[in-house]
């Protein structure tokens, strides 16, 4: 099926310990990062690789890295953001669950790279097997001098800490992890002072993902050509940073024969993903849509899935970037009503409540999907949910993160996308039978 | 009287060299006592607001924030906490249909316990373990492809 070889899972199925892990080849990238290059080096190579962080929004890690402030006399701290939860994305948690030490490597480069002295790893609450997974790995990094102080006998001091969430999807927005993680409500900070400058207890901090700093091992392995031939340019000459290199992994989920995480070369088309990795969708069905990368990205329809799965090329359907490359597809016998039900009803629950516009706006589409599907849903409703969507978030400036930039997005993309069904299900006036047990706690 | 335990209170102190301040123990204190209590009283708060050197209020109101912990008696947690997932991925695949069952043979709602104390039904979002749709989360691990034949040996080895 494949003809690449995986890196980032090359070792899934081989044991988890570090002597497997180090038999494997593990750790000698950062025994040459320590002997070999010097800290802004590794920062060089990180940002001529092109490698752009894998959480969600693609921002340079490299440039990231390079924000910090210069000649700071520290701590800096680095966060390693395992919130992952993003609906219908998984991939880190695969990753770590198949090769912790991987992931501690990258932890160690990027602490060397940054001058950072302690990784904070943050984990969703609902990642305990992975949590575990991790503890041990990382009892058996400081048992073989690979954490704590001196590591290699290279001078550099690391240590690692594993905190976990009390699940809330806000904790995955780098400064509402940074509130969760000092001990506060995760509100979400205004920026600037972005957290390189200001971030956990007021030090200069670093938010990766756990896949971003896995790819910078294989950066410093392989160099910094060897990831930039994966991959796909900028389509802009104009904007070569717009270029998505590396390999990827993407999840599959919803109704597909094979659901699962792989790891392919950026770019990848939807279709591609869907039948030569998913095995197509599930009971000889045609597919309706997909969400391409969370569900905050937006809808992709059937007709769109020649959209290749990168940084660059999912706007031409106006879905918002790569997201965390996890499709979802559900099938032609899907109401597209019950879909963007979901998807109002989770970022209603998930909002943190700071903002205004944010808590309410979640609330009245989560309002009027209800009514529409017990079968009193208007005509104007439409225009009402899309005039929502347009008018909560950062983009038009009305709040302090974007997790409602997230929620209006797919609704919008959803109302435009696929109006006439929605137009044939108000008119029908059908009413959908909705899970509501009553609710003693929440 | 006080409630926490000797030796919970020093799992909570050994967290303190990890971070720079007291504060930052605050979810993991709030880890230890929700998940031996089943709770959080009142009474819990201020003690763990004490050995944080924080008034009270300012860890009720970050526990107050996260819905996961409960704060009554009366609203304690079961043995098990059982998570159905009402995700996206899991709904396509019969994850509302999971959640009705479950709370039916059950015979509790969502955010309570059954009369044997043994097990909390919950629902989540997305627990992000989609490739075995529909999944749950037994306390904080998954199990995958809980299809409808599975539900009653589901429920008989946590009832155990």
């Amino acid at each position: 099926m494949a003809d690449f070889e995986p890196v980032l899972l090359r070792r899934v199925g081989r044991p988890l310990d570090i002597w497997a892990y180090r038999a494997d080849g593990g750790y000698r990238p950062l025994e040459k990062a320590l002997n070999e290059l010097q800290p802004p080096q590794i920062i060089q190579m990180v940002r001529d690789a092109g490698l752009r962080g894998r959480g969600g929004a693609g921002f340079s890690c490299g440039l990231k890295w390079s924000f910090l402030p210069k000649d700071h006399p520290g701590p800096i701290y680095l966060c390693v953001n395992i919130d992952e939860s993003e609906p219908c994305t998984f991939n880190n948690r695969y990753l770590i669950e198949n090769d912790p030490h991987q992931v501690i490597e990258g932890v160690l480069l990027a602490c060397y790279a940054t001058r950072a002295t302690t990784a904070y790893l943050y984990f969703r609450y609902e990642y305990g097997k992975a949590a575990r997974i991790m503890q041990q790995a990382i009892g058996e990094a400081y048992a073989h001098g690979l954490l704590g102080d001196n590591i290699l006998g290279k001078g550099l001091n690391v240590n690692a800490y594993i905190h976990r969430g009390a699940g809330a999807y806000i904790c995955g927005e780098e400064t509402g992890l940074i509130e969760s993680l000092e001990g506060k409500r995760a509100w979400p900070r205004i920026k600037p002072p972005y957290p390189a400058v200001e971030g956990a207890f007021r030090k200069p901090t670093v938010v990766n993902n756990p896949e971003t700093l896995s790819c910078v091992v294989h950066i410093i392995d392989r160099g910094a050509d060897w990831f930039k031939s994966l991959g796909i340019p900028s389509s802009d000459p104009a904007r070569p940073e717009r270029g998505s290199y590396g390999p990827k992994l993407y999840n599959l989920s919803g109704h597909i024969n094979k659901p699962g995480t792989f790891e392919i070369p950026m770019g990848i088309t939807t279709q591609e993903l869907i039948d030569k990795y998913g095995g197509g969708v599930w009971k000889g069905k045609k597919a309706k849509g997909a969400i391409p990368g969370g569900l905050s990205t937006g809808i992709l329809t059937a007709a769109e899935f020649d959209a290749r799965l990168d940084y660059d090329d999912l706007a031409r359907y106006e879905i918002m970037g790569l997201g965390t490359a996890a499709v979802t597809v559900f099938d032609e016998d899907t109401s597209i009503v019950d879909v963007v039900y979901n998807i109002a009803r989770f970022f209603s629950h998930e909002s943190c409540g700071q903002c205004t516009p944010c808590r309410e706006g979640t609330g009245w589409m989560l309002q009027i999907l209800e009514r529409m599907r017990a079968g009193q849903g208007r005509r104007e409703d439409l225009d009402i949910l899309a005039d929502v969507g347009d008018r909560i978030g950062i983009i038009p400036g009305t709040t302090i993160c974007g997790l409602s930039d997230g929620a209006g997005w797919p609704i919008k993309n959803a109302v435009k996308k696929f109006r006439a069904e929605f137009e044939a299900y108000i008119k029908s006036g059908q009413k959908k039978q909705t899970v509501s047990l009553a609710l003693a706690h929440h | 009287m006080a409630v926490l335990s000797e030796e919970i209170k020093q799992k909570i102190r050994d967290h303190f060299p990890r971070y720079p301040n007291k504060q930052a123990v605050t979810l993991p204190a709030l880890h230890l006592v929700h998940d031996t209590h089943r709770y959080v009283s009142l009474e819990a708060i201020r003690e763990i607001a004490e050995l944080l050197e924080l008034s009270p209020a300012e860890v009720h109101d970050t526990m107050s924030f996260y819905h996961f912990f409960r704060e009554k008696e009366e609203n304690r947690l079961g043995r098990t906490r059982l998570w159905v997932c009402r995700g996206l991925a899991c709904m396509l695949r019969g994850g509302e249909e999971l959640l009705t069952d479950l709370g039916k043979k059950l015979d509790t709602v969502p955010g309570s316990r059954t009369k044997d104390d043994k097990i909390s039904l919950e629902f989540a979002e997305c627990i992000g373990a989609c490739e075995g749709a529909p999944c749950v989360l037994i306390n904080d691990e998954y199990r995958l492809d809980v299809t409808p034949d599975k539900q009653d040996g589901l429920i008989a080895e946590l009832r155990q």
